[in-house]
């Protein structure tokens, strides 16, 4: 039974299962790096305790997380052989210095002073310390440019030429680094990194201010991540708009999926819900509002949009995926932005510390930016199928020589190692979060900091 | 000189249309240079902590276990960053080697993988563990031990060749599991536990020190064992590896290789039994250098062996030459830092209280 499986499919489910997995980790790393940067300043700064203790309790956390993004990155860069090794053979001259400048540059530099950041509290002085917590956040900023040019060159390829031979050569390196969609997908996924984050701390802030527990810290953390809701949660609006935008003139199909359009359209609706039927080439159930969609995507109440019958069905994403996964990202984004608003009101009224209502709200919302992170990957990666890079190569047609029996099996082995993975990690993150700060312990050199007024960084 | 260089390469501008230094380097080369550079940095760093960790359960007591896992938890992802860049390196370096590589050796890498992630958490989750260490102690010696084995019999299942038929890789899933790529992998075991002892050995003090000299000596003499199998192995096995070999004058120019991994096994002998410290540790290293070069020359010229050189694997020149002008700026700059942070983690360890930061 086992020689019949397809690996296309498998291997893309395997594929699909793993980046997601990984993605979770660095959409949480990059912004923690950046924010735990911000508070060991601030703490250096103002000589404030309550900075050092949070930093030193949401490191800990840091390193769980980062260690499984370790772990479970090393395995993808390995996939894109195993699995699609004629991606490899085609793509090489491309991704291969993409993804090997992303060693170079960002891997060496946040392995190695991760280790200062974890064990050199003591070893080393206070501005080595910093310094190295600030190239760690780095580090992780310059992997994300890195890793989103070789996946924005393979939604929007740019700078190239197709040999003969049906490899695919350079032309022009900055085109291809900077191609397209980069910008806006960098933009998009750094910001949606920060905003994840934000949330989390949010969450866990609240839920120490709901039991009443380490008060200045968690106001601490309620506070600063509050700041980014108000702040930056609304930018992303704009942001995911304008990559939108890019992603109609570059990868329509993808657009058309996401608004579950199947005829050319003039004046065409926003459809609130609807179930996108794939085999009937239509969207049913449609709650729609009408010409909003032409407006947002034309600025034109009567503009043109493509439907998805505009291609020949076998270059059609499935439709119902994109659609959805689409709304649940839009829809968790409304609520970040509400968020930030009810933090503006209550801030005014002084009571953003002690609403219960608002606690509640924030704890629900801890895993929203995961959960946001990864439809709104769902809604690219998907988006762009049959291709795997849009309009040089099929999906189907990059797959290793490999049987269905060895991507089952492996498939079978990492969803298992994966559960019981993430099952510790959470188990330990959570344990660490019950735990909480301690204040102002000594052996985290706190004092010493305090003592000496900490005001020369 | 530099004048020079620009001229070149603005030519090479002009004729490629595009940033290259294939008119005055010979790209391929220095890149199969540097990818073998790059898998014996791995192979000697992650070799000593995986070593650390094959070693594990048999130390003596608990705080035996502490230190030697304090020794390398700075450094453990640093470490294995050297696999990710010779992965990455080779993808584009040569992918069509890559693309070959990965789907022959598909099942072993895989178990390295997830020998990989079990002894990778392994490092945070011990530390915050309680009830559950014991666990976490398991899965950081099995992680490591599959890991060192995979690794061992991709490299056994390596050097008997690949087939390929144009440009894929045309075995089954099977071909890398034979008797000799078994035997490799145990091997590999063995030479990591030897630098992982030996690190141990420069690392710690008194009692973890003492069994630790001792895993080192029982190491040592399976070490040698292995490369002499693998030493004589090799030429019987491929015609051409005895006609590189054993042709003069060949011969004598490579006579040296085996003669100094000699004189290499009796040093680290008698260091580790004349009580010094960290002489042992670096001396394996080179025990390490001269087995990986033997392998090597054997491989000449071939990246995917015996079916594709690597001037067939090369990628474009212009992706190698934009790979190869990073790698010079940044190269040094890596090994700098890391030898940095190697330095501020000098010494012995196990002194300090366990409130080291999060260690």
């Amino acid at each position: 039974m086992l020689e019949n499986l397809d690996p296309v499919l498998l291997a893309r489910i395997q594929f699909a299962f793993t980046v997601s997995f990984h993605i979770i980790f660095p959409a949480f790393t990059i912004g923690l790096a950046s924010w735990l940067a911000v508070l060991e300043w601030r703490w250096l700064r103002t000589g404030n305790q309550v900075y050092a203790d949070v930093y030193q309790m949401w490191v800990k956390i840091f390193a769980v997380t980062f260690g499984m993004g370790v772990v479970s990155g090393v395995v993808l860069s390995f996939q894109f052989g195993t699995n699609w090794s004629i991606l490899s053979d085609a793509g090489g001259n491309i991704l291969g210095p993409l993804l090997g400048y992303e060693v170079i540059t960002a891997f060496f530099l946040e392995a190695s002073f991760l280790g200062v950041m974890l064990a050199g509290w003591n070893r080393v002085g206070r501005r080595l310390h910093f310094t190295a917590t600030v190239l760690v956040a780095l580090g992780t900023l310059i992997s994300a440019f890195w890793i989103l040019s070789a996946n924005s060159w393979m939604h929007t390829p740019g700078g190239f030429r197709v040999g003969e031979n049906g490899l695919i050569y350079p032309t022009n390196w900055l085109e291809i680094i900077f191609n397209p969609s980069f910008p806006y997908r960098f933009v998009h996924m750094v910001v949606a990194a920060y905003l994840t984050t934000a949330f989390t701390v949010a969450g866990i802030g609240a839920f120490y201010l709901w039991r009443g527990r380490h008060i200045p810290h968690a106001r601490v953390m309620l506070g600063m991540a509050m700041i980014m809701a108000i702040f930056v949660a609304p930018m992303q609006l704009l942001f995911g708009d304008m990559h939108g935008l890019n992603t109609l003139e570059h990868q329509p199909a993808k657009v058309s999926a996401m608004e579950g359009l199947w005829e050319t359209t003039t004046g065409a609706p926003l459809l609130l819900f609807g179930w996108p039927d794939q085999e009937a080439e239509d969207t049913r159930y449609a709650v729609e509002i009408p010409k909003l969609s032409s407006l947002i995507l034309t600025h034109d109440f009567n503009g043109e949009v493509k439907g998805l019958k505009a291609w020949p069905a076998d270059e059609r994403p499935p439709a119902a995926m994109v659609f959805w996964t689409f709304r649940i990202m839009v829809g968790l984004g409304l609520m970040m932005i509400a968020t930030g608003l009810m933090a503006i009101i209550l801030y005014l009224r002084n009571r953003l510390f002690d609403t219960r209502l608002f606690q509640y709200w924030c704890m629900a919302l801890t895993p929203a930016g995961f959960i946001a992170v990864l439809a709104g990957w769902f809604v690219t990666e998907v988006g762009r199928q049959p291709w795997v890079v849009q309009g040089l190569l099929r999906t189907e047609d990059a797959i290793s020589p490999v049987v269905g029996t060895s991507v089952a099996l492996s498939l079978a082995a990492f969803v298992v190692v994966y559960v019981f993975v993430f099952g510790a990690g959470s188990y330990y993150i959570l344990h660490l979060i019950n735990k909480g700060p301690e204040n102002g312990e000594d052996a985290y050199g706190g004092h010493v900091a305090a003592e000496k007024g900490g005001r020369d960084v | 000189m530099v004048r020079m260089l620009t001229v070149a390469m603005l030519r090479q501008k002009k004729e490629a249309g595009m940033f290259s230094f294939e008119g005055f380097l010979d790209l391929a080369l220095i890149w199969y240079g540097l990818i073998a550079v790059a898998i014996f940095f791995y192979v000697l760093l992650d070799g000593f902590d995986l070593g650390v960790g094959i070693l594990f359960p048999f130390a003596p007591t608990d705080q035996c276990r502490d230190s030697m896992m304090r020794s390398i938890a700075p450094f453990w992802d640093g470490n294995e960053t050297w696999l990710v860049l010779g992965g990455g390196g080779l993808l584009a370096a040569f992918p069509l080697a890559y693309a070959v590589i990965m789907p022959a050796f598909y099942i072993p890498v895989i178990l390295m993988l997830l020998g990989l992630i079990f002894r990778g958490i392994a490092f945070e989750f011990r530390f915050k563990a309680g009830r559950f260490r014991q666990v976490w102690d398991y899965s950081f010696h099995f992680g490591s031990l599959l890991a060192a084995l995979m690794q061992g019999i991709i490299v056994g299942a390596f050097v008997q060749g690949i087939e390929v038929s144009g440009r894929s890789y045309a075995g089954g899933s099977f071909d890398w599991l034979n008797a000799y790529s078994l035997m490799t992998g145990v091997a590999v075991i063995f030479g990591y536990a030897l630098l992982g002892a030996t690190w141990v050995v420069m690392k710690t003090e008194g009692q973890t020190q003492q069994w630790a000299r001792q895993s080192a000596s029982y190491a040592l003499c399976y070490q040698a064992l292995f490369l002499a199998i693998v030493s004589v192995s090799m030429p019987i096995m491929n015609a051409d590896i005895r006609e590189l070999w054993f042709s003069l004058p060949n011969f004598f120019f490579l006579l040296p290789i085996p003669m100094i991994s000699l004189v290499l096994l009796i040093s680290i002998w008698r260091d580790l039994h004349a009580g010094r410290e960290c002489r042992p540790f670096f001396l394996s290293f080179g025990l390490f250098l001269t087995g990986y070069l033997g392998i090597a020359i054997s491989m000449w010229p071939y990246v995917v062996p015996f079916g594709i050189t690597f001037r067939e694997a090369a990628a474009a020149p212009s992706s190698q030459s934009l790979m190869l002008a990073g790698t010079a700026v940044l190269l040094p700059v890596i090994l700098g830092y890391m030898g940095y942070v190697y330095y501020i983690f000098r010494g012995k360890v196990g002194r300090e209280s366990c409130h080291e930061g999060t260690y």
